[in-house]
């Protein structure tokens, strides 16, 4: 498997300045004559079909929901990143791809994490010209706010709704081409597989979701925008429908997928309530700014915890971090709050929460600032939990959030499949082993504007592929695979539903490949994997037909995937023997607890092949190369 | 006439023509009222008033010409569009609530078929007379057609009057809706004034409905009296 | 809790439809109406008969997909809440509960509670945006915007898509849907060069897709979850107007 990143030569700055000269070109009148096939529309993928068809190409455009506007792009509450240095506070493009490269724990790749950064301006601009409302000072220029704790105010920001307002302004462009007929827009259509002729990959094959017809698209280049896998935990703050179908099938045809284990768990989420929760609901993470998070010092604790008394109250963030206290990063501020739970100290009906109380705020600075600073979060928990934060503290406690890992990408975008490419969190390139927040938007935005569509004329114009249409026996034997699928999932008649099967893998992934991981453990869910895969395939419960809209045989579909694709999570994260960011593993941390990494031994992507359900995928290395920052230990004692 | 077609295929710009036309006879409502409240003057200035009104000749049929356009427009208008939203709702609910929209909003076009019909009732009995052709007969000593006797001999009849009387009521509630609803058809919609807005919608309909109501009421109540020597037909 | 749900069953777009009445038991007062809806939909599934379909996704309000009329108010008796957010505390032990989909002509129902509301994909198309190519624009701090222009903006820019204006009213207008989209860009300077176009023909095709025109009677105002404020339809009145005369 060839894993050459094709990073460009020359210094760190020049090397996207270099590399736009170096890459190839496609003439204008040309560029009618190449189609390229986008799956999802999120923030990557509307942002790249929408900029690819302003160029000049066919493109397709595809995705699961009713209308491009809704992919989960848009539940990003807190803001994108940019290196504007508009407060004046020292920021730059440099310091942006320092603070990323340090935050993924120098486990991402210098060239596309500085690539990312020198883009983030253009995409500001960009979200401007089309009417994005971010939020402005009086005098009329754009606002900005420090977040996840960095040291600059480089954050911009739409309210609480930063996501949903890049999104449509990326969904207008898209719906605008759609208007002038130059992108061809599928919406309810999920995508099934991924067509490779001669090596390259040429089409996709999706289900119509609402007639049940497989169909196929093809094209010169295959474009997944599909985000990313957190759903494999069951519960997560993705949206119901997120899937690594796209992904995992691709990864099925070949493409290698790239550090699976990299997992972020969000802190501030509200707690699970019961068996019947079907997601978990994100608390924007600056309500760490003003509340304090503490357990009960005692195990069991049933007093109220307005009833216990100050010196029996444990808050562990400032004892354990005193000088970033309640601030502390994501990975540890979660890992922590385990930790009390694991030791019988959480609170709430089942035991897995903390407080986050802000009582000492309220008395500081008055009930009417805290109001001010978070009262759309407050009521928003009230609406949840029925409880009110102003009179009790609020519970939280850690979700699966967002995905570091993806399918593996050169400098290109391109996976180890020539011609598809892969963009956002659906790929691994550029947040290494854990994301800082107001990365994600940043990011998919940066590979849909500003990456792809220099990378994708390159590839057409170096590939040079023949035509293909959807007549191809590749396509028939494709779309055959898809129903022989289908049927076979229409035809599992047992006495289990399929949620019920994707609870307990979540539950598995949750307590063995969680925020905490140990090779006893990570064997264990190997084991406990494939045991469940076969429940599911011998006992699971598909009703209704292929004909029509059926929900119970979408969900059947994209949980069948986790099924296989959590063995590969596990595998990575048994593989890789440190802790570094949101991949904690137990035997390896220091005498407090804190994250040992292992640069000596894996300063490198792991790339994994596909070799047949059930087996041991074959780890491929990409090493790794960081000529421009020193690695350290990252601490925030 | 093609370009007002068009203009009128728009459902917004109907609605502005539906808002002007009804801004006129608003007007026009005004000083109606206005006008027949003389009747609490007596006979003489209620005559006069009445015999100027007759006295504008062309102008008259001009005013009587274009508040007829008007109706017609708001009705025919107003008819389309809810033809075209019963259309846009074939399934109905099996259930429905409605948290703001109030009774009266939901029912302008029933408010308004029914005043139309008033209108057309109104017309046959005061101006065309043809149901009481007898009151083409009445004139004042001064050989002026008697409107003041007209209208205490109309009111007079208990039944007569229940009707002005309730289709002045339904035009109230029809006002309440209309005359807020105008301003933001019209555009005008601004949080500092539009409390303001709805007072003058609140005041003008209730001064528009008590002012005309109040002219059966002093008839049965014997506040407005027939002179001597009008035969009671 | 223990409930009477009467539930519109539509196999498809072609199938006639009826409302069929079905009983959950063992609700709990923490499960948000969705997950009221999943218990029913796994309770079915066991039954060998086919679950509810209806549309939802991020189940945190902002993704527009939840679509519910509950009791003849679309997304229920909450104020800006989807129903994705409610929660069966605000229900009781016993309750009946009619669910029916969004209804309107232009939102043709393909299956049980779910519909086809790509109009509003279409009204987008015809002039939903700022044609700005990528790339070829601006810094962003060269616009000034002032504070107040920029808040209103994105009062209307926090519109979800998700139909409720048009299922809550009595017309199925969709006027508060395309008048926040036209709002929000009459409030920005980089709106302008295209405002009158924008505004006539996303009018036009609103009047296309088979609407029905607004009366003024707010009700999509009350129900929607983002509190979307009917000065907006005020707006694009006046801007339709000034349009249709002057273009």
């Amino acid at each position: 498997m060839n894993l050459d990143p094709k990073i460009p030569s020359g210094p760190l700055a020049e090397k996207w300045d270099n590399h736009r000269f170096e890459m190839k070109l496609v003439n204008p009148a040309n560029k009618r004559k190449y189609s390229a096939i986008v799956v999802g529309t999120g923030l990557a993928g509307a942002s790249a079909a929408a900029t690819m068809a302003e160029l000049g190409y066919q493109v397709t455009a595809l995705c699961y929901n009713d209308s491009a506007r809704r992919a989960h792009s848009i539940a990003a509450q807190g803001g994108i990143n940019a290196a504007k240095n508009y407060p004046n506070d020292g920021d730059s493009v440099y310091r942006l791809f320092y603070d990323t490269v340090k935050g993924g724990d120098y486990r991402s790749r210098e060239a596309n994490v500085y690539r990312l950064a020198q883009v983030s301006n253009n995409i500001i601009d960009q979200c401007v010209a089309q009417g994005v409302p971010f939020a402005r000072e009086y005098g009329g220029y754009l606002d900005n706010r420090s977040f996840g704790g960095a040291q600059v105010s480089r954050t911009f920001y739409a309210r609480g709704q930063t996501g949903q307002q890049l999104l449509l302004g990326a969904y207008s462009a898209l719906m605008r081409q759609v208007g002038l007929g130059t992108v061809d827009l599928h919406t309810r259509h999920e995508m099934m597989d991924i067509v490779l002729i001669d090596g390259h990959a040429r089409g996709v094959v999706v289900r119509d979701m609402v007639t049940g017809e497989v169909q196929s698209f093809a094209a010169d280049a295959v474009i997944l925008a599909t985000g990313g896998y957190s759903n494999v935990f069951f519960l997560s703050t993705n949206a119901i429908a997120c899937n690594v179908t796209a992904a995992y099938r691709a990864y099925k045809k070949g493409a290698a997928f790239a550090n699976p284990c990299y997992t972020q768990i969000h802190p501030t989420c509200i707690p699970v309530s019961g068996d019947h929760q079907s997601k978990l609901t994100l608390m924007s993470e600056s309500l760490r700014n003003d509340g304090r998070i503490w357990v009960p010092k005692a195990k069991d604790e049933k007093r109220a915890p307005n009833d216990i008394p100050e010196d029996e109250r444990d808050y562990y963030l400032e004892r354990k971090y005193p000088s970033f206290g309640n601030l502390s990063p994501r990975d540890i501020s979660s890992r922590s709050a385990k930790e009390a739970c694991d030791d019988g100290r959480g609170v709430g009906p089942t035991g897995y929460g903390v407080y986050l109380d802000f009582k000492d705020a309220i008395n500081r600075l008055g009930k009417s600032t805290i109001e001010a600073r978070y009262g759309n979060l407050f009521q928003m928990y009230e609406r949840i939990t029925g409880e009110d934060p102003y009179q009790v503290p609020m519970r939280i406690y850690p979700a699966a959030h967002y995905t570091m890992g993806g399918l593996w990408v050169d400098y290109n975008l391109q996976s180890t499949i020539p011609g598809l490419h892969v963009l956002g969190e659906a790929n691994f390139s550029d947040h290494g082993a854990n994301r800082l927040g107001a990365s994600a938007l940043m990011q998919g935005l940066a590979d849909g504007y500003f990456v792809i569509p220099y990378t994708i004329g390159n590839y057409f114009a170096t590939a040079k592929t023949e035509k293909v249409t959807t007549e191809h026996p590749e396509f028939k034997r494709a779309e055959e695979e898809v129903r022989g699928r289908i049927d076979s999932l229409l035809a599992l008649d047992g006495s289990r539903t399929v949620v019920s099967i994707h609870r307990e893998l979540g539950k598995i992934m949750w307590d063995y490949c969680g925020m905490a991981r140990n090779e006893q453990g990570l064997k264990k869910a190997l084991e406990l994997i494939p045991e469940l895969r076969q429940e599911f395939w011998e006992n699971a419960k598909v009703v209704g037909d292929g004909e029509n809209l059926n929900s119970a045989l979408e969900r059947a579909g994209r949980v069948a995937d986790f099924l296989e694709f959590a063995e590969l999570m596990c595998h990575d994260a048994l593989n890789r023997n440190e802790s570094c960011g949101g991949h904690f593993r137990e035997e390896y941390q220091t005498e407090d607890g804190e994250a040992k990494r292992n640069d000596e031994d894996y300063t490198y992507v792991a790339a994994w092949e596909y070799k047949g359900v059930g087996n041991e995928p074959v780890l491929h290395r990409e090493p790794l190369e960081f000529e421009n920052v020193q690695l350290q230990t990252r601490s925030y004692k | 006439m093609a370009a007002l077609v068009r203009f009128l295929q728009s459902t917004i710009l109907s609605k502005v023509v539906v808002a002007v036309t009804g801004l006129f006879m608003v007007l026009f409502l005004l000083g109606h009222m206005t006008g027949n409240l003389q009747m609490y003057l007596g006979q003489e200035t209620m005559n006069v008033y009445a015999e100027t009104l007759q006295g504008l000749g062309g102008l008259l049929w001009v005013i009587r010409g274009a508040l007829l356009l008007f109706l017609v427009l708001h009705v025919i208008l107003t008819l389309r569009l809810k033809f075209l939203s019963m259309s846009a709702r074939p399934e109905p609910y099996a259930v429905k609530n409605y948290v703001r929209a109030t009774l009266t909003s939901r029912t302008m076009v029933w408010s308004g078929v029914m005043l139309s019909l008033f209108i057309v009732y109104h017309l046959l009995h005061f101006t065309v007379k043809a149901t009481n052709p007898a009151y083409g007969g009445l004139f004042d000593a001064a050989g002026r057609h008697d409107v003041y006797s007209m209208v205490i001999l109309g009111y007079s009849n208990v039944l007569i009057s229940m009707v002005y009387i309730a289709a002045m009521i339904l035009l109230g509630f029809h006002l309440f809706h209309a005359i807020e609803s105008m301003f933001q058809t019209l555009g005008i919609n601004h949080e500092k004034y539009n409390p303001i807005i709805h007072g003058l919608s609140v005041t003008l309909s209730t001064i528009i409905v008590v002012g005309f109501i109040m002219i059966p009421v002093g008839v049965l109540a014997g506040w407005i009296a027939l002179p001597a020597g009008v035969i009671v037909l | 809790m223990k409930l009477k749900l009467h539930i519109w069953r539509q196999k498809n777009a072609r199938d006639k439809g009826k409302m069929v009445t079905y009983e959950v038991d063992g609700i709990i007062s923490d499960m948000s109406f969705l997950e009221m809806l999943d218990v029913l939909n796994e309770k079915l599934i066991l039954n060998s008969e086919e679950p509810v379909a209806f549309d939802h996704d991020c189940r945190e309000g902002i993704c527009g997909a939840c679509s519910l009329t509950i009791n003849g108010i679309p997304h229920g008796p909450e104020k800006e809440t989807t129903i994705c957010q409610l929660h069966m505390r605000h229900f009781k032990d016993g309750d009946e509960i009619y669910i029916e989909p969004f209804r309107a002509r232009a939102f043709p129902v393909i299956r049980d509670l779910v519909t086809d509301r790509s109009a509003f994909d279409r009204i987008m198309q015809a002039g939903g945006f700022v044609s700005a190519r990528t790339g070829g624009v601006p810094d962003a701090n060269a616009i000034p915007i002032s504070k107040k222009e920029a808040d209103l903006a994105m009062d209307n820019a926090a519109c979800i898509g998700c139909g409720a204006c048009v299922a809550s009213c009595k017309n199925a207008s969709a006027m508060l849907f395309v008048a926040a989209k036209v709002s929000q860009y009459a409030h920005l300077p980089q709106g302008q060069p295209e405002r009158k176009r924008r505004v006539l023909n996303m009018v036009a095709q609103m009047d296309k897709e088979g609407f029905g025109g607004c009366t003024n009677q707010y009700e999509c105002e009350a129900v929607c979850p983002k509190g979307i404020s009917v000065a907006s339809i005020a707006l694009m009145n006046r801007d339709f107007f000034k349009a249709s005369v002057t273009e």
